[in-house]
């Protein structure tokens, strides 16, 4: 009895050392060596692996980064330009800074405001349905609706409001790696500065139509007025193919196109709600769609550890809601 | 028009073939063997089948339902298929709780963990059965003996099939012609109509080839598989039959006993773990015969066609692989006049 | 036993109410809305504008390059506006819109003209006409013609084969033009093997249309080298690759074209437009549409002008039925559904099917029950539900090696699928993406 005991131990412990020895062997003479700058590169960066960068991961990316001269051109979108200052500091190379970018959806072609006219049945992925046709809308340009953004999106920034049938992108998880931009067929997402506090204005349509046309396919087109490209003092708006457009390194933010607009396509964001009363009167429902998404996003920032500054657009957001009930009560009594 | 036009891809129209009838197409090619167990073991195989459908279909709601919260899919006739066959390889008196253990390890295991309809590996109802095989060799090899216009409730006279018969006599050295001289031994024609001992649905020969003509007609299934089986079982118990008579059984005991038949026709060509091209079916068939003919003349058990079956399923996916169609216009040189 | 091809196919129900029905010349439309990318390949170039008055048959837009072709104005008319109009892709697309003239007498004078048989022009001449005309593959695919014929010098070719099958369901365009032009298209076809220098030709029909087949071969005893095979009913056999098989035997290689067996194909439509433009000098400005549909009041046959918006040719057959949820543009197998009736009628357009409530809804899709019926219809010995997964999933690269390149799209697996799985749809789209990265690899 105890014999067996014994010879099953030893059995064990020896059949231990010889495989111990063979891994020994083994990984001695098979090691790889590896400049041991990429594993501490590689250590400094998000480690995402979302392909913003356009390497495939994360690791790549540190390799392309040690084996590169000039990584003046290479840019990791997620880790922004504070971890490329630590890349920089490093490795003792020059990096360039880059404003930090977030993507916008420029279409607000809810369900309320643009009517379908055909229904589709097949795949529900926008990139088929975007190969058959034009979608389910008279609009050829605006959003299919159908989700491929939110499919790829690797960080939870993106989700379908189910209200509008439009995505939604939560910016302060965005981390601007462009998946999203790149799934889209129709081109609607684009990757905006992010400014202070998150203030953006730019055109939240890209119907191409004519105005009458546009209109009628959705109420807050853009109907190519020229209004905003008039009033605008700093020649950021361009129009072409009956669609304006606000180049973001001109753009001041004055807001002034937002007020001329009469679609009201163009969007503003984040910013504290002024006069509201005489706002209340001009918008018609399309304003309010842009509010609603305002609400949302901001509610589901407030689950989270509620720094000074979020609580200051909790306060903003309740007077925003306000103006949504006051408008609500508005529409009804015009209707 | 009251309602927006429809756009969809190309075809836009479709053959009314649904996965629900052909479900319900094997059903009722099932139904003459059905009929004549009933005939034999009375109201016994009415209960055991009765019991594998219920709880089979039941398992899968509660599973789908509760566990996997994903719609529940107990319409499509496959669960119902997978209680029947199930109860068709049992021998008829099996106690209920082992009838409901069988069900669930063909619904909950075979079939859903793969992640439901189409995606097992294994035939269902097979898997049920050889689990219930190997963990109740005594209560699954309890044949109740096959009796004309059997009415009674009690348990019937047990008896063994031809095959455990000719297995067991083998071994205690009798040769076949001693074997099938045996009072019990059936003959030929009771081998074909039903009145020998086997599970529920083996029992007529006559009942299996009806629905099989049957799902052949309605092109549910092709002749590959079953005739493949057949075939390949016929040479080769035949081979060794022609060499020694007297310790291997003929081919026509082989193809008319046991669950050749049933196997061939029902749980072989079972559409989700058989091969897609024609090609395959014919290798899968004859791996199928080898296997069961293997075990049948060497092997422990007296029957092998479930393993047989069962060992084949695992080879689909590599047989899909390297047994393709031919593509149009590969590998051909133009010849021009 | 009748010729036709050996792997796969379909039968689906055929539904040919309108072979009977005579084709009729509809009435000439208002207003015409012509795209200027009717084939495929580059759109043409616009060489009108607004307000410019139009003859009948003059060029309003130039072949923009090697694959492409001229288009005519359909009326004679003034040229209103150069609008985006919703086309059969389903998108906004160029057009020319062009508002007839109602006192011009050239819009409404329809001669049927006589029957000529001697063929004046040499080969260089003919190609020339034809590339002048703007003749396109008239049987769908809408192929520039004259480059289908442009045949590279030191090609061996051996047979002319006429593609009168009309394998889809519905659609009796062809079957009528061969009854009532009979005559004209042995003619046609003589004028192609005039240019083409060739000494053989067949005529391949479908054994559905006993009526043509019978015709033709009365009429071709006079003629040498012109013969007729008729075929078995069986779809897709309107397929170029398909129709060589079941006709003469050979197997275009993969990737490659009938041109590369010695054959070359063409549509009963195109060869009638052929006839048409070297005899008479006729662009192509009209072609038979059949309109049809189980509810129609009076479905029927019609010659049609290129860029006539599909509510006209409607209205012809007694408007949209109650509770039509379909249109579709083309037959009910490969035919693309339109968003609206403003949607004009193009080169390639072979009929209109109005699809009533019952038979235009998709079954629901449910899971693969592995039953291999789209492998055994699939004319191509692919194996569309394992395509399906691999460009559902983002497989590519193994797709194509799979062969989804070689895919006809002609629908067989998405009709015989029980599980009405969107195979095709799938499919189609992993063939898409294929192209784009084969593309960006040159």
């Amino acid at each position: 009895m105890t014999d067996s005991v014994l010879y099953s131990v030893l059995l064990l412990a020896s059949l231990g050392v010889v495989a111990a020895i063979v891994l020994y062997v083994v990984s001695k003479k098979f090691y790889v060596y590896e400049n041991p700058l990429i594993a501490e590169v590689d250590e400094l960066l998000p480690g995402a692996n979302c392909a913003g960068c356009g390497s495939p991961g994360c690791k790549s990316f540190a390799d392309k980064l040690v084996n590169t001269e000039d990584i003046s051109e290479l840019f990791c979108p997620v880790g922004g330009n504070d971890v490329m200052k630590l890349v920089a500091e490093k490795l003792g190379k020059a990096v360039t800074e880059k404003d930090p970018t977030v993507a916008v959806l420029r279409c607000q072609g809810g369900c309320d405001v643009r009517p379908k006219t055909t229904e589709y049945q097949g795949p529900r992925t926008c990139a088929i349905s975007a190969m058959i046709y034009s979608g389910e809308t008279d609009c050829q340009y605006g959003c299919l609706g159908d989700g491929d953004c939110v499919a790829v999106c690797n960080f939870g920034a993106m989700y379908m409001d189910e209200a509008t049938g439009l995505p939604v992108i939560d910016t302060d998880k965005c981390t601007s790696c462009e998946a999203c931009v790149k799934a889209c067929p129709r081109d609607i997402i684009e990757m905006r500065p992010r400014n202070k506090r998150d203030l953006k204005v730019f055109v939240g349509c890209l119907n191409e139509d004519k105005g009458g046309i546009a209109k009628k396919s959705c109420a807050v087109a853009c109907i190519g007025c020229s209004k905003c490209e008039d009033v605008c003092q700093k020649d950021a708006i361009s129009m072409n193919n009956n669609l304006a457009y606000i180049d973001p390194a001109l753009c001041t933010l004055c807001r002034k196109c937002v007020d001329v607009c009469p679609t009201h396509s163009i969007i503003e964001t984040n910013f504290p709600p002024k006069k509201p009363k005489k706002v209340v009167e001009k918008k018609p429902v399309a304003k309010k769609v842009v509010e609603k998404k305002e609400v949302e996003k901001v509610a589901v920032v407030k689950g989270e550890a509620a720094k000074p500054e979020v609580k200051k657009e909790v306060e903003k957001v309740a007077v925003v809601k306000e103006d949504v009930t006051v408008e609500s009560k508005n529409t009804k009594t015009d209707a | 028009m009251s309602q927006p036009i429809i756009i969809s891809a190309s075809p836009h129209v479709h053959s009314d073939r649904t996965s629900k009838k052909v479900m319900y197409d094997v059903v009722i090619a099932l139904i003459p063997a059905f009929l004549v167990s009933l005939y034999v073991f009375g109201f016994s195989a009415f209960i055991v089948t009765a019991v594998a459908v219920v709880s089979c279909l039941l398992f899968e709601y509660v599973i789908q339902k509760y566990l996997m919260k994903t719609p529940t899919t107990i319409g499509d006739g496959s669960a119902l298929l997978t209680g029947i066959l199930l109860a068709f390889n049992l021998p008829a008196g099996l106690p209920i709780w082992m009838i409901i253990v069988g069900s669930l390890v063909a619904i909950g295991i075979a079939k859903l963990s793969f992640g439901g309809l189409g995606f097992n590996i294994f035939n269902p109802a097979l898997v049920g059965r050889v689990f219930l095989l190997v963990s109740f060799p005594v209560q699954m090899t309890m044949w109740p003996t096959a009796v004309e216009n059997n009415t009674t409730l009690a348990d019937a006279v047990t008896g063994a099939t031809p095959l455990g018969m000719i297995k067991e006599g083998l071994m205690f050295g009798d040769t076949m012609t001693s074997i099938s001289a045996n009072v019990d031994f059936p003959s030929y024609t009771n081998m074909f109509l039903g009145l020998s001992g086997g599970s529920i649905g083996e029992m007529s020969a006559l009942a299996l080839l009806l629905g099989g003509i049957y799902l052949l007609v309605r092109k549910v299934i092709t002749w590959h598989i079953p005739i493949t089986i057949l075939a390949t079982m016929a040479v080769m118990t035949g081979i060794f039959w022609v060499i020694d008579p007297e310790s291997y059984a003929s081919p026509l005991i082989h193809i008319l006993s046991g669950g050749a038949l049933l196997g061939a026709f029902f749980m072989a060509t079972d559409m989700v773990t058989s091969p897609m091209t024609k090609k395959g079916m014919i290798i899968f068939a004859i791996g199928i015969a080898v296997i069961t003919v293997v075990i049948r003349l060497f092997g422990a058990y007296p029957e092998g066609v479930s393993f047989g079956i069962i060992i084949m399923n695992a080879f689909v996916p590599l047989i899909n692989t390297y047994f393709k169609p031919r593509r149009f216009g590969s590998k051909i040189k133009a010849k021009i006049v | 036993m009748l010729k036709t091809f050996p792997k796969g196919g379909i039968h689906p129900p055929e539904n040919k109410i309108t072979s009977t029905k005579e084709i009729k010349r509809m009435t000439v439309p208002k207003v015409v809305n012509v795209p200027i990318a009717q084939h495929i390949g580059i759109p043409a170039e616009i060489v009108v504008d607004k307000k410019d008055k139009v003859e009948k048959g003059q060029v309003i837009a130039k072949s923009g390059g090697f694959v492409s072709s001229n288009i005519h104005a359909p009326v004679a008319g003034t040229v209103t506006k150069l609008d985006l109009v919703i086309d059969t892709s389903g998108y906004k697309k160029q057009c020319i819109v062009i508002r007839t003239d109602a006192k011009d007498p050239s819009n409404f004078e329809e001669v049927d003209f006589p029957l000529k048989t001697d063929i004046e022009l040499e080969p260089a001449a003919i190609l020339q006409q034809i590339t002048d005309c703007g003749i396109v593959g008239l049987g769908g695919a809408t192929f520039p013609s004259q480059v289908k014929l442009n045949v590279r010098e030191g090609t061996k070719l051996d047979y002319l084969i006429i593609n009168g099958v009309e394998c889809e369901p519905y659609l009796t365009a062809d079957h009528r033009l061969m009854l009532e032009k009979a005559q004209e298209i042995v003619v046609g076809i003589k004028i192609l093997m005039k240019a083409l220098n060739l000494k053989k030709a067949v005529i391949g029909i479908e054994n559905n249309k006993k009526d043509a087949i019978s015709l033709f071969k009365s009429i071709i005893k006079k003629e040498d080298g012109i013969q007729v095979a008729a075929l078995q009913v069986k779809y897709p056999q309107g397929g170029e690759k398909q129709l060589v098989r079941a006709i003469l035997g050979r197997e275009v290689p993969k990737n490659g074209l009938p041109l590369d067996v010695g054959v070359i194909v063409h549509n009963v439509g195109t060869i009638f437009a052929i006839y048409e433009a070297i005899q008479y000098n006729k662009p192509l400005i009209e072609r038979v549409v059949t309109v049809t549909g189980k509810k129609l009041e009076n479905p029927s046959n019609f010659w049609v002008k290129i860029g006539t918006p599909i509510k006209d040719l409607i209205a012809e057959v007694g408007g949209l039925p109650e509770g039509t949820r379909k249109l579709v543009n083309g037959g009910p197998m490969m035919g693309k559904a339109i968003k609206n009736t403003d949607v004009p009628v193009t080169k390639g357009t072979s009929g209109i099917l109005v699809i009533s409530e019952e038979e235009a809804s998709r079954g629901k899709a449910e899971n693969c029950i592995r039953c291999g019926e789209c492998v055994y219809v699939c004319p191509m010995g692919l194996e569309p539900h394992l395509l399906m997964n691999l460009s559902e999933k983002g497989f590519y690269e193994k797709a194509s090696q799979e062969d989804i390149m070689t895919c006809i799209e002609c629908g067989s697996c998405s009709y015989v699928c029980p599980s009405h799985r969107p195979l095709l749809d799938y499919i189609r789209f992993g063939k898409n993406i294929v192209k784009k990265l084969e593309t960006t690899k040159n």
